[in-house]
Protein backbone atom coordinates (compact mmCIF):
# COMPACT_ATOMS: atom_id res chain seq x y z
CA UNK A 1 0.00 0.00 0.00
CA UNK A 2 1.60 3.87 -1.16
CA UNK A 3 1.04 6.70 1.58
CA UNK A 4 0.82 9.50 0.50
CA UNK A 5 1.45 12.48 2.81
CA UNK A 6 0.92 16.08 2.74
CA UNK A 7 3.52 19.06 3.76
CA UNK A 8 3.04 22.02 4.02
CA UNK A 9 5.45 25.02 4.06
CA UNK A 10 4.63 27.73 6.80
CA UNK A 11 5.91 29.79 9.04
CA UNK A 12 8.00 28.35 11.68
CA UNK A 13 6.05 28.02 14.85
CA UNK A 14 8.38 29.90 16.76
CA UNK A 15 8.26 33.40 14.51
CA UNK A 16 6.26 36.01 16.06
CA UNK A 17 4.45 36.86 13.24
CA UNK A 18 3.96 40.68 12.04
CA UNK A 19 1.17 41.91 10.02
CA UNK A 20 1.77 43.68 7.17
CA UNK A 21 1.44 47.88 7.29
CA UNK A 22 -0.98 47.80 4.28
CA UNK A 23 -3.17 45.40 6.19
CA UNK A 24 -2.92 42.68 2.90
CA UNK A 25 -1.52 39.92 4.88
CA UNK A 26 1.52 38.97 7.11
CA UNK A 27 5.58 39.76 7.02
CA UNK A 28 6.93 36.68 5.20
CA UNK A 29 10.26 38.31 3.87
CA UNK A 30 12.81 36.87 5.80
CA UNK A 31 11.21 35.07 7.76
CA UNK A 32 12.21 31.17 9.10
CA UNK A 33 9.99 28.55 6.91
CA UNK A 34 9.11 24.91 7.91
CA UNK A 35 7.27 22.10 7.46
CA UNK A 36 3.90 22.25 9.30
CA UNK A 37 4.46 20.76 12.84
CA UNK A 38 1.77 18.57 11.89
CA UNK A 39 2.90 17.30 8.92
CA UNK A 40 5.97 16.83 10.64
CA UNK A 41 3.73 14.41 12.50
CA UNK A 42 2.14 13.02 9.59
CA UNK A 43 5.26 11.99 8.01
CA UNK A 44 6.59 9.97 10.58
CA UNK A 45 3.51 7.97 10.82
CA UNK A 46 3.96 7.08 7.24
CA UNK A 47 7.72 6.22 7.79
CA UNK A 48 6.47 4.03 10.68
CA UNK A 49 4.10 2.24 8.67
CA UNK A 50 6.54 1.48 5.91
CA UNK A 51 8.91 -0.18 8.95
CA UNK A 52 6.87 -2.23 9.88
CA UNK A 53 5.75 -3.72 6.85
CA UNK A 54 2.39 -2.21 6.30
CA UNK A 55 3.07 0.46 3.62
CA UNK A 56 5.25 0.18 0.66
CA UNK A 57 6.04 3.37 -0.27
CA UNK A 58 5.58 7.35 0.95
CA UNK A 59 5.10 9.72 -1.24
CA UNK A 60 5.45 13.65 0.32
CA UNK A 61 3.25 16.18 -1.52
CA UNK A 62 3.26 19.78 -1.35
CA UNK A 63 2.20 22.25 -3.17
CA UNK A 64 2.80 26.01 -3.37
CA UNK A 65 5.61 28.63 -4.42
CA UNK A 66 9.54 26.97 -5.65
CA UNK A 67 10.63 26.32 -1.91
CA UNK A 68 8.07 23.72 -1.44
CA UNK A 69 10.76 21.82 -2.45
CA UNK A 70 12.54 21.95 0.48
CA UNK A 71 10.33 20.56 2.58
CA UNK A 72 9.23 18.29 0.57
CA UNK A 73 13.37 17.49 1.10
CA UNK A 74 12.85 17.37 4.84
CA UNK A 75 10.17 14.95 4.57
CA UNK A 76 12.50 12.57 2.15
CA UNK A 77 15.20 13.35 4.64
CA UNK A 78 13.02 11.54 7.76
CA UNK A 79 12.42 8.85 5.57
CA UNK A 80 9.61 9.77 3.11
CA UNK A 81 10.33 8.06 -0.93
CA UNK A 82 9.67 10.28 -3.28
CA UNK A 83 8.19 13.92 -3.61
CA UNK A 84 5.35 15.42 -5.82
CA UNK A 85 5.00 19.29 -5.77
CA UNK A 86 2.72 21.73 -7.59
CA UNK A 87 4.05 24.58 -8.68
CA UNK A 88 2.43 27.48 -7.82
CA UNK A 89 2.56 31.11 -6.52
CA UNK A 90 -1.10 32.06 -6.31
CA UNK A 91 -2.95 31.89 -2.99
CA UNK A 92 -3.78 28.36 -2.43
CA UNK A 93 -7.21 27.85 0.02
CA UNK A 94 -7.91 24.34 1.26
CA UNK A 95 -10.55 23.17 -0.99
CA UNK A 96 -7.78 24.15 -3.83
CA UNK A 97 -5.63 22.00 -1.94
CA UNK A 98 -7.75 19.39 -1.75
CA UNK A 99 -8.45 19.20 -5.52
CA UNK A 100 -5.05 19.00 -6.46
CA UNK A 101 -4.92 16.33 -3.73
CA UNK A 102 -7.09 14.39 -4.87
CA UNK A 103 -5.37 14.56 -9.31
CA UNK A 104 -2.82 13.21 -7.53
CA UNK A 105 -4.08 10.41 -5.80
CA UNK A 106 -5.97 9.44 -8.80
CA UNK A 107 -3.03 9.34 -10.18
CA UNK A 108 -0.92 7.33 -7.61
CA UNK A 109 -3.72 4.85 -6.33
CA UNK A 110 -2.49 5.39 -2.94
CA UNK A 111 -4.30 3.40 0.03
CA UNK A 112 -3.97 5.76 2.70
CA UNK A 113 -3.58 9.46 2.75
CA UNK A 114 -2.12 11.61 5.77
CA UNK A 115 -2.45 15.29 6.30
CA UNK A 116 -2.15 17.54 9.08
CA UNK A 117 -5.28 18.57 11.19
CA UNK A 118 -4.63 22.13 10.88
CA UNK A 119 -2.16 24.50 8.96
CA UNK A 120 -0.57 26.76 11.57
CA UNK A 121 -1.14 29.47 9.08
CA UNK A 122 -4.57 29.68 8.18
CA UNK A 123 -5.59 27.91 10.65
CA UNK A 124 -8.22 26.15 8.94
CA UNK A 125 -8.45 22.56 9.80
CA UNK A 126 -10.47 21.95 6.43
CA UNK A 127 -7.97 20.36 3.77
CA UNK A 128 -7.88 16.60 4.89
CA UNK A 129 -12.02 16.42 5.54
CA UNK A 130 -12.51 18.32 2.07
CA UNK A 131 -9.59 15.69 0.36
CA UNK A 132 -11.93 12.48 1.93
CA UNK A 133 -15.35 14.22 0.64
CA UNK A 134 -13.49 14.44 -3.02
CA UNK A 135 -12.99 10.84 -3.23
CA UNK A 136 -15.63 9.47 -1.53
CA UNK A 137 -13.39 7.96 1.19
CA UNK A 138 -13.95 7.42 4.49
CA UNK A 139 -11.98 10.39 7.32
CA UNK A 140 -10.26 9.55 10.66
CA UNK A 141 -9.44 13.43 11.93
CA UNK A 142 -7.41 14.49 14.81
CA UNK A 143 -5.90 10.58 15.25
CA UNK A 144 -4.06 10.09 18.43
CA UNK A 145 -3.54 6.20 17.26
CA UNK A 146 -3.82 4.23 14.19
CA UNK A 147 -3.67 0.85 13.42
CA UNK A 148 -3.99 -0.74 9.90
CA UNK A 149 -5.50 -4.31 9.15
CA UNK A 150 -8.04 -5.04 7.53
CA UNK A 151 -9.71 -1.59 7.56
CA UNK A 152 -7.69 0.99 10.07
CA UNK A 153 -8.74 1.66 13.39
CA UNK A 154 -8.41 5.52 14.26
CA UNK A 155 -8.19 6.87 18.16
CA UNK A 156 -9.31 10.22 17.65
CA UNK A 157 -8.96 13.05 20.31
CA UNK A 158 -12.60 14.46 20.99
CA UNK A 159 -13.58 17.30 22.64
CA UNK A 160 -14.92 14.87 26.02
CA UNK A 161 -11.89 12.54 25.78
CA UNK A 162 -11.12 9.93 22.86
CA UNK A 163 -13.23 7.79 20.63
CA UNK A 164 -12.32 4.86 18.72
CA UNK A 165 -13.66 4.27 15.06
CA UNK A 166 -13.05 1.74 11.95
CA UNK A 167 -12.48 3.14 8.62
CA UNK A 168 -13.10 1.72 5.67
CA UNK A 169 -9.85 1.67 3.66
CA UNK A 170 -8.68 3.77 1.28
CA UNK A 171 -8.75 7.09 3.64
CA UNK A 172 -7.87 10.29 4.92
CA UNK A 173 -6.34 10.93 8.39
CA UNK A 174 -5.21 13.53 9.71
CA UNK A 175 -2.73 14.06 12.50
CA UNK A 176 -3.35 15.26 16.34
CA UNK A 177 -0.27 15.89 18.14
CA UNK A 178 -0.24 12.87 20.10
CA UNK A 179 -0.07 10.36 17.70
CA UNK A 180 3.71 10.24 17.74
CA UNK A 181 6.73 12.26 18.39
CA UNK A 182 8.37 12.90 15.06
CA UNK A 183 12.17 12.18 14.48
CA UNK A 184 14.59 14.20 13.40
CA UNK A 185 16.55 13.43 10.03
CA UNK A 186 20.24 11.82 10.44
CA UNK A 187 23.12 13.51 8.49
CA UNK A 188 23.93 10.51 6.02
CA UNK A 189 19.67 10.37 5.57
CA UNK A 190 19.66 14.51 4.37
CA UNK A 191 22.33 13.39 1.90
CA UNK A 192 20.49 10.96 0.91
CA UNK A 193 17.83 12.60 -0.05
CA UNK A 194 19.08 14.87 -2.36
CA UNK A 195 18.77 11.82 -4.35
CA UNK A 196 15.63 11.22 -4.23
CA UNK A 197 13.43 12.12 -6.79
CA UNK A 198 10.55 14.72 -6.93
CA UNK A 199 7.95 15.32 -9.41
CA UNK A 200 7.08 18.98 -10.48
CA UNK A 201 3.29 19.46 -11.50
CA UNK A 202 0.88 22.19 -12.14
CA UNK A 203 -2.42 23.02 -11.27
CA UNK A 204 -3.11 23.73 -14.99
CA UNK A 205 -1.81 20.25 -16.18
CA UNK A 206 -3.40 18.70 -13.28
CA UNK A 207 -6.40 20.53 -14.62
CA UNK A 208 -7.42 21.81 -11.17
CA UNK A 209 -8.75 25.24 -10.95
CA UNK A 210 -7.22 26.77 -7.62
CA UNK A 211 -8.95 30.03 -7.43
CA UNK A 212 -9.73 31.14 -4.24
CA UNK A 213 -13.26 31.34 -3.15
CA UNK A 214 -12.50 33.82 -0.38
CA UNK A 215 -11.32 36.67 -0.79
CA UNK A 216 -9.16 38.61 1.76
CA UNK A 217 -10.41 42.20 2.80
CA UNK A 218 -7.94 42.96 5.05
CA UNK A 219 -5.60 41.74 7.74
CA UNK A 220 -5.40 43.26 10.97
CA UNK A 221 -3.11 43.32 14.63
CA UNK A 222 -5.57 41.51 16.99
CA UNK A 223 -6.20 43.94 19.99
CA UNK A 224 -4.02 43.63 22.48
CA UNK A 225 -4.13 43.35 25.86
CA UNK A 226 -3.11 46.00 28.94
CA UNK A 227 -0.64 44.40 30.52
CA UNK A 228 -1.63 44.08 34.80
CA UNK A 229 0.18 44.71 37.81
CA UNK A 230 1.91 41.90 40.14
CA UNK A 231 0.75 41.59 43.23
CA UNK A 232 3.27 40.33 46.16
CA UNK A 233 1.10 38.33 48.16
CA UNK A 234 -2.02 35.56 48.13
CA UNK A 235 -3.96 38.08 50.64
CA UNK A 236 -3.80 40.53 48.15
CA UNK A 237 -4.90 38.56 44.95
CA UNK A 238 -7.38 37.31 46.45
CA UNK A 239 -8.69 41.44 47.32
CA UNK A 240 -8.34 42.42 43.69
CA UNK A 241 -10.17 38.94 42.44
CA UNK A 242 -13.03 40.25 44.88
CA UNK A 243 -13.27 43.58 45.04
CA UNK A 244 -11.49 45.07 42.28
CA UNK A 245 -12.14 42.57 39.16
CA UNK A 246 -15.58 41.07 40.99
CA UNK A 247 -14.72 37.44 39.64
CA UNK A 248 -14.82 35.38 43.03
CA UNK B 1 -32.54 33.09 2.12
CA UNK B 2 -32.69 31.00 5.70
CA UNK B 3 -29.65 29.80 8.10
CA UNK B 4 -28.95 25.84 8.70
CA UNK B 5 -27.73 25.62 12.26
CA UNK B 6 -26.15 22.08 12.27
CA UNK B 7 -26.38 20.93 15.90
CA UNK B 8 -24.10 18.65 17.74
CA UNK B 9 -26.23 16.65 20.65
CA UNK B 10 -25.94 13.37 22.25
CA UNK B 11 -29.17 12.16 22.12
CA UNK B 12 -30.81 14.01 25.19
CA UNK B 13 -29.14 17.24 25.22
CA UNK B 14 -27.75 19.85 22.59
CA UNK B 15 -24.23 21.22 23.17
CA UNK B 16 -24.70 24.27 24.77
CA UNK B 17 -22.87 26.01 21.89
CA UNK B 18 -25.78 25.30 19.46
CA UNK B 19 -26.97 28.28 21.39
CA UNK B 20 -23.72 30.26 20.62
CA UNK B 21 -24.08 29.42 17.00
CA UNK B 22 -27.93 30.06 16.70
CA UNK B 23 -26.78 33.79 18.19
CA UNK B 24 -24.16 33.95 15.30
CA UNK B 25 -27.11 32.67 12.76
CA UNK B 26 -29.33 35.16 14.48
CA UNK B 27 -27.10 38.00 13.27
CA UNK B 28 -26.59 36.36 9.32
CA UNK B 29 -30.26 37.23 9.22
CA UNK B 30 -33.03 35.24 7.90
CA UNK B 31 -35.09 32.49 9.24
CA UNK B 32 -33.22 30.35 11.66
CA UNK B 33 -33.55 26.45 11.15
CA UNK B 34 -31.63 23.95 13.71
CA UNK B 35 -31.40 20.19 12.04
CA UNK B 36 -30.83 17.84 14.50
CA UNK B 37 -29.68 14.82 13.18
CA UNK B 38 -29.62 11.43 15.43
CA UNK B 39 -31.02 7.96 16.47
CA UNK B 40 -33.59 8.99 19.32
CA UNK B 41 -32.75 12.64 19.57
CA UNK B 42 -36.34 13.85 20.32
CA UNK B 43 -35.38 15.10 23.72
CA UNK B 44 -32.49 17.30 21.84
CA UNK B 45 -34.46 18.35 19.23
CA UNK B 46 -37.14 19.70 21.62
CA UNK B 47 -34.12 21.62 23.48
CA UNK B 48 -33.56 22.88 20.11
CA UNK B 49 -36.77 24.04 19.35
CA UNK B 50 -36.65 26.22 22.54
CA UNK B 51 -33.79 28.18 21.77
CA UNK B 52 -35.06 31.99 20.93
CA UNK B 53 -34.67 32.84 17.36
CA UNK B 54 -35.19 29.61 16.13
CA UNK B 55 -37.97 29.13 13.22
CA UNK B 56 -38.10 25.25 12.87
CA UNK B 57 -36.06 22.63 14.12
CA UNK B 58 -36.03 19.60 11.41
CA UNK B 59 -35.42 15.97 13.11
CA UNK B 60 -33.62 13.56 11.25
CA UNK B 61 -33.79 10.21 12.97
CA UNK B 62 -31.61 7.44 11.41
CA UNK B 63 -28.99 4.46 13.15
CA UNK B 64 -26.70 6.01 10.64
CA UNK B 65 -26.38 9.27 12.82
CA UNK B 66 -26.45 7.88 16.24
CA UNK B 67 -22.73 8.80 16.61
CA UNK B 68 -21.85 11.82 14.47
CA UNK B 69 -19.87 9.86 11.93
CA UNK B 70 -18.94 12.68 9.10
CA UNK B 71 -19.39 10.36 5.91
CA UNK B 72 -22.76 9.59 6.92
CA UNK B 73 -24.28 13.45 8.10
CA UNK B 74 -22.35 14.92 5.86
CA UNK B 75 -24.43 13.62 2.72
CA UNK B 76 -27.65 14.56 4.67
CA UNK B 77 -26.21 18.07 5.10
CA UNK B 78 -25.55 18.51 1.32
CA UNK B 79 -29.14 17.32 0.61
CA UNK B 80 -30.96 20.05 2.55
CA UNK B 81 -28.08 22.35 1.57
CA UNK B 82 -29.90 24.04 -1.59
CA UNK B 83 -32.92 25.48 0.21
CA UNK B 84 -29.83 27.51 2.42
CA UNK B 85 -27.67 30.50 2.03
CA UNK B 86 -26.12 29.96 4.78
CA UNK B 87 -24.79 26.68 6.81
CA UNK B 88 -23.29 27.46 10.33
CA UNK B 89 -21.84 24.91 12.84
CA UNK B 90 -19.62 25.77 16.30
CA UNK B 91 -16.34 24.92 15.55
CA UNK B 92 -16.23 22.09 18.34
CA UNK B 93 -14.85 18.62 17.42
CA UNK B 94 -17.69 17.76 15.73
CA UNK B 95 -18.34 20.63 13.72
CA UNK B 96 -14.75 20.85 13.13
CA UNK B 97 -14.92 16.84 11.33
CA UNK B 98 -18.36 17.63 9.64
CA UNK B 99 -18.72 21.01 7.88
CA UNK B 100 -15.41 21.12 5.62
CA UNK B 101 -16.45 17.47 4.39
CA UNK B 102 -20.08 19.55 3.53
CA UNK B 103 -18.26 22.18 1.73
CA UNK B 104 -16.50 20.31 -0.35
CA UNK B 105 -19.26 17.98 -1.42
CA UNK B 106 -20.89 21.56 -2.38
CA UNK B 107 -17.60 23.16 -4.15
CA UNK B 108 -17.47 26.00 -2.09
CA UNK B 109 -15.11 27.39 0.86
CA UNK B 110 -15.57 26.66 4.66
CA UNK B 111 -15.04 29.71 6.83
CA UNK B 112 -13.12 28.28 9.44
CA UNK B 113 -14.35 29.57 13.30
CA UNK B 114 -15.49 32.96 12.57
CA UNK B 115 -15.50 35.43 15.33
CA UNK B 116 -17.63 38.30 13.68
CA UNK B 117 -20.33 38.77 11.06
CA UNK B 118 -19.51 41.72 9.41
CA UNK B 119 -22.59 40.94 6.63
CA UNK B 120 -24.20 37.93 5.41
CA UNK B 121 -21.08 37.06 3.29
CA UNK B 122 -17.99 38.71 5.29
CA UNK B 123 -16.64 36.98 8.11
CA UNK B 124 -13.54 37.98 10.37
CA UNK B 125 -11.42 34.65 11.55
CA UNK B 126 -8.09 34.80 13.96
CA UNK B 127 -4.98 33.42 11.98
CA UNK B 128 -1.78 32.53 12.79
CA UNK B 129 -3.09 31.36 16.72
CA UNK B 130 -4.42 34.54 16.89
CA UNK B 131 -2.22 36.86 16.70
CA UNK B 132 -3.66 38.83 12.99
CA UNK B 133 -7.66 38.58 12.07
CA UNK B 134 -8.33 38.52 8.56
CA UNK B 135 -11.75 39.63 7.11
CA UNK B 136 -12.79 37.56 4.69
CA UNK B 137 -15.86 37.97 1.88
CA UNK B 138 -17.19 34.25 0.67
CA UNK B 139 -17.71 34.58 -3.47
CA UNK B 140 -19.62 31.25 -2.96
CA UNK B 141 -23.58 30.76 -3.16
CA UNK B 142 -24.05 28.94 -0.17
CA UNK B 143 -21.98 29.81 3.10
CA UNK B 144 -20.22 27.40 5.19
CA UNK B 145 -19.32 28.89 8.26
CA UNK B 146 -17.84 27.29 11.35
CA UNK B 147 -17.96 30.09 14.85
CA UNK B 148 -16.19 30.05 17.66
CA UNK B 149 -18.49 29.95 20.55
CA UNK B 150 -16.74 32.47 22.80
CA UNK B 151 -17.38 34.78 20.18
CA UNK B 152 -21.21 34.93 20.44
CA UNK B 153 -23.27 35.73 23.65
CA UNK B 154 -25.69 32.66 23.62
CA UNK B 155 -29.15 32.83 22.19
CA UNK B 156 -31.98 32.56 25.08
CA UNK B 157 -34.62 29.98 25.66
CA UNK B 158 -38.30 30.10 25.85
CA UNK B 159 -38.87 29.71 22.22
CA UNK B 160 -41.02 26.97 20.78
CA UNK B 161 -40.11 26.05 16.98
CA UNK B 162 -42.13 23.37 15.31
CA UNK B 163 -40.30 20.26 14.87
CA UNK B 164 -40.54 18.83 11.81
CA UNK B 165 -39.06 15.11 11.04
CA UNK B 166 -37.24 15.06 7.69
CA UNK B 167 -36.38 11.13 7.77
CA UNK B 168 -32.64 10.55 7.29
CA UNK B 169 -30.36 9.13 3.94
CA UNK B 170 -28.74 6.33 5.57
CA UNK B 171 -25.31 5.24 6.12
CA UNK B 172 -22.15 5.29 2.96
CA UNK B 173 -21.22 2.09 4.88
CA UNK B 174 -17.51 4.04 4.94
CA UNK B 175 -17.03 3.98 8.77
CA UNK B 176 -18.05 2.31 12.15
CA UNK B 177 -18.28 3.61 15.49
CA UNK B 178 -16.26 1.69 17.85
CA UNK B 179 -16.59 3.19 21.25
CA UNK B 180 -15.59 6.33 23.18
CA UNK B 181 -13.13 6.94 26.48
CA UNK B 182 -14.70 10.00 28.05
CA UNK B 183 -13.12 11.90 30.47
CA UNK B 184 -16.05 11.72 33.04
CA UNK B 185 -15.67 14.54 35.76
CA UNK B 186 -18.80 16.70 37.68
CA UNK B 187 -16.14 20.20 36.90
CA UNK B 188 -18.03 22.46 34.80
CA UNK B 189 -17.10 21.97 31.12
CA UNK B 190 -14.25 23.80 30.17
CA UNK B 191 -15.58 25.84 27.29
CA UNK B 192 -18.58 27.37 29.11
CA UNK B 193 -17.18 27.29 32.69
CA UNK B 194 -17.05 30.71 34.33
CA UNK B 195 -13.76 30.27 35.90
CA UNK B 196 -11.08 27.84 34.46
CA UNK B 197 -8.28 26.67 36.38
CA UNK B 198 -5.14 25.45 33.97
CA UNK B 199 -1.87 23.83 35.00
CA UNK B 200 1.17 23.13 32.61
CA UNK B 201 4.27 21.77 32.89
CA UNK B 202 5.17 23.34 36.12
CA UNK B 203 2.84 21.13 37.70
CA UNK B 204 5.80 18.62 36.70
CA UNK B 205 3.45 15.16 37.82
CA UNK B 206 -0.78 14.22 36.98
CA UNK B 207 -0.19 13.46 41.32
CA UNK B 208 0.51 17.51 41.58
CA UNK B 209 -2.66 18.10 38.90
CA UNK B 210 -4.73 17.30 42.24
CA UNK B 211 -3.94 20.33 44.19
CA UNK B 212 -5.31 21.97 41.27
CA UNK B 213 -8.42 19.94 41.17
CA UNK B 214 -9.13 20.68 44.98
CA UNK B 215 -8.65 25.23 43.88
CA UNK B 216 -10.95 24.23 40.63
CA UNK B 217 -13.59 22.72 43.06
CA UNK B 218 -13.58 25.13 45.71
CA UNK B 219 -13.94 27.92 43.07
CA UNK B 220 -16.59 25.77 41.22
CA UNK B 221 -14.13 26.03 38.12
CA UNK B 222 -13.32 24.29 35.13
CA UNK B 223 -9.73 22.52 34.78
CA UNK B 224 -7.53 23.31 31.94
CA UNK B 225 -4.08 22.38 30.84
CA UNK B 226 -1.11 23.53 28.36
CA UNK B 227 -0.13 21.17 25.63
CA UNK B 228 3.31 20.33 27.45
CA UNK B 229 1.10 19.03 30.41
CA UNK B 230 -1.42 16.93 28.25
CA UNK B 231 1.73 15.66 26.23
CA UNK B 232 3.61 14.32 29.31
CA UNK B 233 0.71 12.35 30.47
CA UNK B 234 -0.42 14.51 33.21
CA UNK B 235 -3.84 15.08 32.17
CA UNK B 236 -5.93 13.92 29.52
CA UNK B 237 -5.76 15.26 25.75
CA UNK B 238 -9.56 17.03 26.05
CA UNK B 239 -7.98 19.33 28.76
CA UNK B 240 -5.46 21.33 26.18
CA UNK B 241 -6.21 25.21 25.61
CA UNK B 242 -5.15 26.67 22.85
CA UNK B 243 -4.43 27.21 18.77
CA UNK B 244 -5.27 23.60 18.44
CA UNK B 245 -7.17 22.91 21.51
CA UNK B 246 -9.85 24.59 23.00
CA UNK B 247 -10.73 28.21 23.25
CA UNK B 248 -12.14 29.08 26.37
CA UNK B 249 -13.32 32.72 27.77
CA UNK B 250 -14.17 32.94 31.36
CA UNK B 251 -14.95 35.68 33.63
CA UNK B 252 -11.68 34.27 35.54
CA UNK B 253 -8.51 32.40 33.92
CA UNK B 254 -5.89 31.14 36.50
CA UNK B 255 -2.68 29.97 34.34
CA UNK B 256 -0.27 28.19 36.67
CA UNK B 257 3.06 26.99 35.84
CA UNK B 258 2.13 27.90 31.92
CA UNK B 259 4.84 29.44 30.48
CA UNK B 260 2.55 31.34 28.05
CA UNK B 261 3.27 30.16 24.68
CA UNK B 262 1.64 32.04 21.78
CA UNK B 263 -0.12 28.80 20.99
CA UNK B 264 -1.71 28.44 24.29
CA UNK B 265 -2.79 32.32 24.25
CA UNK B 266 -4.65 31.59 21.19
CA UNK B 267 -6.85 29.63 23.43
CA UNK B 268 -7.48 32.11 26.52
CA UNK B 269 -6.70 35.82 25.91
CA UNK B 270 -9.89 36.54 25.44
CA UNK B 271 -10.59 35.82 29.24
CA UNK B 272 -11.87 38.61 31.10
CA UNK B 273 -9.49 38.13 34.20
CA UNK B 274 -5.94 36.58 33.70
CA UNK B 275 -4.01 35.49 36.71
CA UNK B 276 -1.27 34.22 36.28
CA UNK B 277 1.09 32.19 38.98
CA UNK B 278 5.24 31.74 37.50
CA UNK B 279 7.97 31.59 39.30
CA UNK B 280 9.84 33.23 36.32
CA UNK B 281 9.00 36.49 36.27
CA UNK B 282 10.23 37.10 32.65
CA UNK B 283 7.20 34.28 31.86
CA UNK B 284 5.35 35.59 28.77
CA UNK B 285 2.23 34.85 30.55
CA UNK B 286 3.09 37.85 32.56
CA UNK B 287 2.34 40.07 29.63
CA UNK B 288 -1.54 39.09 29.19
CA UNK B 289 -2.18 38.69 32.81
CA UNK B 290 -4.48 41.56 34.94
CA UNK B 291 -2.86 40.12 37.84
CA UNK B 292 0.41 37.92 38.27
CA UNK B 293 2.08 36.26 41.19
CA UNK B 294 5.83 35.71 40.89
CA UNK B 295 7.09 32.54 42.96
CA UNK B 296 6.68 28.80 43.63
CA UNK B 297 3.24 27.28 42.58
CA UNK B 298 3.60 24.48 45.27
CA UNK B 299 3.41 27.26 47.89
CA UNK B 300 1.16 29.74 46.16
CA UNK B 301 -1.75 27.37 45.32
CA UNK B 302 -2.34 26.10 48.68
CA UNK B 303 -1.97 29.73 50.20
CA UNK B 304 -4.61 30.43 47.46
CA UNK B 305 -6.89 27.46 48.18
CA UNK B 306 -7.16 28.08 51.92
CA UNK B 307 -7.70 32.01 51.66
CA UNK B 308 -11.02 31.35 48.73
CA UNK B 309 -14.00 30.82 50.63
CA UNK B 310 -15.95 27.44 49.35
CA UNK B 311 -18.77 28.52 46.73
C1 LIG C 1 1.72 22.85 16.30
C2 LIG C 1 1.71 23.25 17.73
C3 LIG C 1 0.51 23.39 18.37
C4 LIG C 1 0.47 23.74 19.71
N1 LIG C 1 -0.73 23.88 20.31
C5 LIG C 1 -0.77 24.22 21.62
C6 LIG C 1 -2.02 24.40 22.30
O1 LIG C 1 -3.10 24.27 21.70
N2 LIG C 1 -1.99 24.71 23.61
C7 LIG C 1 -0.81 24.89 24.32
O2 LIG C 1 -0.85 25.15 25.53
N3 LIG C 1 0.36 24.74 23.69
C8 LIG C 1 0.41 24.40 22.38
N4 LIG C 1 1.63 24.23 21.78
C9 LIG C 1 2.85 24.19 22.63
C10 LIG C 1 3.41 25.54 23.01
O3 LIG C 1 4.26 26.01 22.00
C11 LIG C 1 4.23 25.40 24.31
O4 LIG C 1 5.24 24.45 24.12
C12 LIG C 1 3.37 24.98 25.52
O5 LIG C 1 2.24 25.80 25.62
C13 LIG C 1 4.21 25.07 26.77
O6 LIG C 1 3.49 24.58 27.87
P1 LIG C 1 3.85 25.07 29.34
O7 LIG C 1 3.70 26.54 29.42
O8 LIG C 1 3.08 24.24 30.29
O9 LIG C 1 5.37 24.61 29.50
P2 LIG C 1 6.68 25.49 29.60
O10 LIG C 1 6.82 26.41 28.47
O11 LIG C 1 7.79 24.51 29.87
O12 LIG C 1 6.44 26.38 30.88
C14 LIG C 1 6.38 25.90 32.19
C15 LIG C 1 6.31 27.12 33.09
O13 LIG C 1 6.16 26.71 34.44
C16 LIG C 1 6.94 27.55 35.26
N5 LIG C 1 7.23 26.79 36.48
C17 LIG C 1 7.95 25.65 36.58
N6 LIG C 1 7.98 25.23 37.87
C18 LIG C 1 7.25 26.12 38.58
C19 LIG C 1 6.93 26.24 39.95
N7 LIG C 1 7.33 25.32 40.87
N8 LIG C 1 6.19 27.29 40.35
C20 LIG C 1 5.77 28.23 39.45
N9 LIG C 1 6.06 28.16 38.15
C21 LIG C 1 6.79 27.11 37.71
C22 LIG C 1 8.15 27.89 34.45
O14 LIG C 1 8.74 29.10 34.89
C23 LIG C 1 7.57 27.98 33.05
O15 LIG C 1 7.21 29.31 32.73
C24 LIG C 1 1.68 23.93 20.42
C25 LIG C 1 2.90 23.82 19.76
C26 LIG C 1 2.93 23.49 18.42
C27 LIG C 1 4.24 23.38 17.74
N1 LIG D 1 -0.29 23.93 0.25
C1 LIG D 1 -0.28 22.75 0.89
N2 LIG D 1 0.65 21.82 0.55
C2 LIG D 1 0.68 20.64 1.20
N3 LIG D 1 -0.18 20.28 2.16
C3 LIG D 1 -1.11 21.15 2.53
C4 LIG D 1 -1.22 22.44 1.93
N4 LIG D 1 -2.26 23.07 2.50
C5 LIG D 1 -2.78 22.24 3.44
N5 LIG D 1 -2.09 21.08 3.45
C6 LIG D 1 -2.32 19.90 4.32
O1 LIG D 1 -3.57 20.02 4.96
C7 LIG D 1 -3.41 20.10 6.38
C8 LIG D 1 -4.48 20.99 6.97
O2 LIG D 1 -4.39 22.29 6.47
P1 LIG D 1 -5.53 23.37 6.65
O3 LIG D 1 -6.79 22.75 6.19
O4 LIG D 1 -5.10 24.53 5.80
O5 LIG D 1 -5.54 23.74 8.11
C9 LIG D 1 -1.98 20.56 6.58
O6 LIG D 1 -1.48 20.15 7.84
C10 LIG D 1 -1.28 19.85 5.43
O7 LIG D 1 -1.05 18.50 5.74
Amino acid sequence: MKVLVAVKRVIDYNVKIRVKADKTGVETANVKMSMNPFDEIAVEEAIRMKEKGKATEVIAFSAGPAQCQETIRTALAMGADRGVHVLSDAELQPLAVAKLMKAVVDKEQPGLVIVGKQAIDDDSNQTGQMLAALLGWSQGTFANKLEIGEGVAVKREVDGGLENVMLKLPAVITTDLRLNEPRYASLPNIMKAKKKPIEQLTSEALGVDVAPRLKTLKVEEPPTRKAGIKVKTVAELVEKLKNEAGVI
Amino acid sequence: MSVLVVAAHDGKTVRANVANAVAAATQIGGDVHVLVAGSGAGDAAKEAAAIAGVAKVLQAEDAAYANWMAEDVAALVVKLAPGYGHIVMAADNVGKNLMPRVAALLDVAQVSEAIQIVSPDTFVRPIYAGNAMATVQSTDKIKVVTVRPTNFKAAAGGGSAAIEQIGGAGSAGLSNYVGAEISKSERPELTSAKIVVSGGRGLASGENFKMLETLADKLGAGLGASRAAVDAGYVPNDYQVGQTGKVVAPDLYIAIGISGAIQHLAGMKDSKTIVAINKDEEAPIFQVADYGIVGDLFQIVPELTAAIEKK
